[in-house]
């Protein structure tokens, strides 16, 4: 079956995010999660959450210093605001994964493509549905992954969203060094390359 | 010792101790011998000089100008901004670099929040050697570099001197948003690579923050986490004065429509 001939463990969990829809799922240490850019250049905003103390989350800067690289790849380790080792990727067919581009929300939306895109869906009201579930808020969302997502930095500083280098049934896999809590926003921005300007669905598949 | 063996000895002994001046203090009320030609002796608003490892915490109204001098050449400011009526308003790194289209904050560039809204703006900067991706050194980072990145050690980390400072407006873990590193820089390679510019630099580099809304600002100075060396940290400056508020022909506000959309937001918080 696409996607999945080559998994190791049972298949514990496997869904479909629709289009723009946010998920929440809770892995414990060891599981992996495969995410599957079903369509190609997707970007799927990823947050994490160490599910005994939520105060301890991803952070994007800890894990950048701690690699001295801003991009993530196969063996980079997504690391918490304590510096802990949260996830680890073991396996990707994408070159690298974005986690310096942030999420999109309706405020940067109006600062980005103008007051008039204020009303469109964003990552950030996704994350933020997902969160209340949980008990948490506006103060627990930090800095994301986007996988699936290219964001470049030029010699002169230069710096933005570009082209995708996804492409349809790529994927990432993830696994928890932790029991975390996972919460993506599967990405509506229509503004820009992220998604090719076109939302699609993603797949995710968790193994034990 | 036994000459304060009661409240009147202790307390001759605590008093004796008041006018004591150190390197790295307030000065009360605010004084400086070097603000702007243009800034009246009565507009100063606060003079502290920050520790080698310490942290300061203040309340800026809109418009007020903070500026931010590395004395000796080896600070690093590590700098979170909150809003101060409405403190899950914050700083947002990620938004700041990608609206802004660039990854190397410096002269002209707003420091954004949140929520579309412009919190600051670095106004003038002598520096440019700045950090928005590397974020605070840690306690588990400093354990690793110094053997101990306690607030009760010698190492202590900026994260919690960060979070000392936040706490002290009733913030706490949750608030601790990813901060910009200033007058330590980094330079990002194609490949993604982080290459710190952690100097020592000159003495006496100055920065120029203006507020853009009522901040709650903090900053630890601490070494910066990718600076390899046995701890190396010097004081920093903190002096701020009364100033207006960006106007609609302002420079920085009208040098790109996302800055402007920027203002925009900001404006639109404070119309009432």
């Amino acid at each position: 079956m696409a996607h999945t001939q080559d998994l190791t463990g049972p298949i514990l969990h496997d869904a479909i995010v629709p289009a723009r829809a946010p998920w929440l799922h809770r892995l414990t240490a060891g599981q992996t999660l495969r995410i599957v850019d079903l369509e190609g250049n997707q970007a799927v905003d990823f947050l994490l959450y160490a599910t005994d103390d939520d105060a301890e989350r991803y952070s994007a800067q800890d894990t950048i210093a701690a690699q001295q690289n801003i991009f993530l790849r196969t063996g980079s380790v997504l690391r918490s605001n304590e510096g802990r080792a949260m996830m680890t990727i073991v396996a990707t067919s994408v070159d690298y994964h974005d986690t310096i581009g942030g999420a999109c929300s309706c405020e940067s939306n109006t600062l980005r493509y103008g007051m008039h895109t204020k009303a469109q869906h964003a990552c950030v009201d996704n994350f933020l549905e997902a969160n209340l579930r949980d008990g948490r808020g506006k103060r627990d969302i930090v800095s994301n992954i986007n996988f699936f997502m290219n964001v470049p930095v030029e010699p002169d500083g230069a710096l933005g969203i570009v082209d995708g280098i996804s492409a349809p049934g790529l994927t990432v896999d993830v696994r928890a060094e932790m029991d975390v809590t996972v919460v993506v926003s599967n990405c509506p921005q229509i503004n820009n390359p992220c998604n090719g300007f076109n939302p699609t669905p993603v797949r995710m598949i968790v193994t034990a | 010792m036994n000459t304060l063996a009661d409240p009147n000895a202790a307390r001759a002994h605590a008093r004796a101790m008041g006018g004591t001046v150190v390197e790295a203090m307030p000065v009360l009320p605010p004084r400086a011998d070097d603000l702007p030609a243009d800034i009246a002796p009565d507009d100063l608003l606060w003079e502290e000089t920050v520790a080698a490892g310490g942290y300061a915490t203040r309340i800026l109204r809109r418009g007020t100008r903070l500026r931010l001098i590395d004395l000796q050449g080896d600070a690093c400011a590590s700098l979170l901004l909150f809003n101060a009526t409405m403190p899950t308003e914050r700083l947002n790194i990620a938004d700041t670099v990608k609206v802004q289209w660039n990854a190397y904050p410096g002269a002209g560039s707003l420091l954004l929040s949140d929520m579309g809204r412009v919190m600051a703006s670095i106004e003038t900067d002598e520096a440019g050697t700045h950090d928005a991706f590397c974020g605070p050194s840690t306690p588990a980072s400093n354990a690793l570099r110094y053997g101990d990145g306690s607030n009760a050690g010698a190492h202590p980390s900026a994260r919690d001197r960060l979070l000392l400072g936040a706490a002290k407006h009733g913030l706490g873990r949750r608030d601790i948003h990813p901060c910009i590193n200033l007058f330590k820089g980094v330079a990002i390679a194609a490949d993604g690579g982080v290459a710190a510019r952690i100097g020592p630099f000159a003495p006496g580099r100055a920065l120029v923050l203006r507020a853009d809304m009522d901040v709650i600002l903090v900053l630890a100075n601490c070494p910066h986490v990718l600076d390899t060396r046995p701890w190396s940290v010097t004081p920093l400056r903190a002096t701020a004065w009364r100033g207006a508020v960006a106007g609609p022909d302002d420079a920085i506000r009208n040098a790109t429509p996302e800055r402007q959309r920027a203002f925009l937001n900001t404006d639109d918080l404070y119309r009432c």
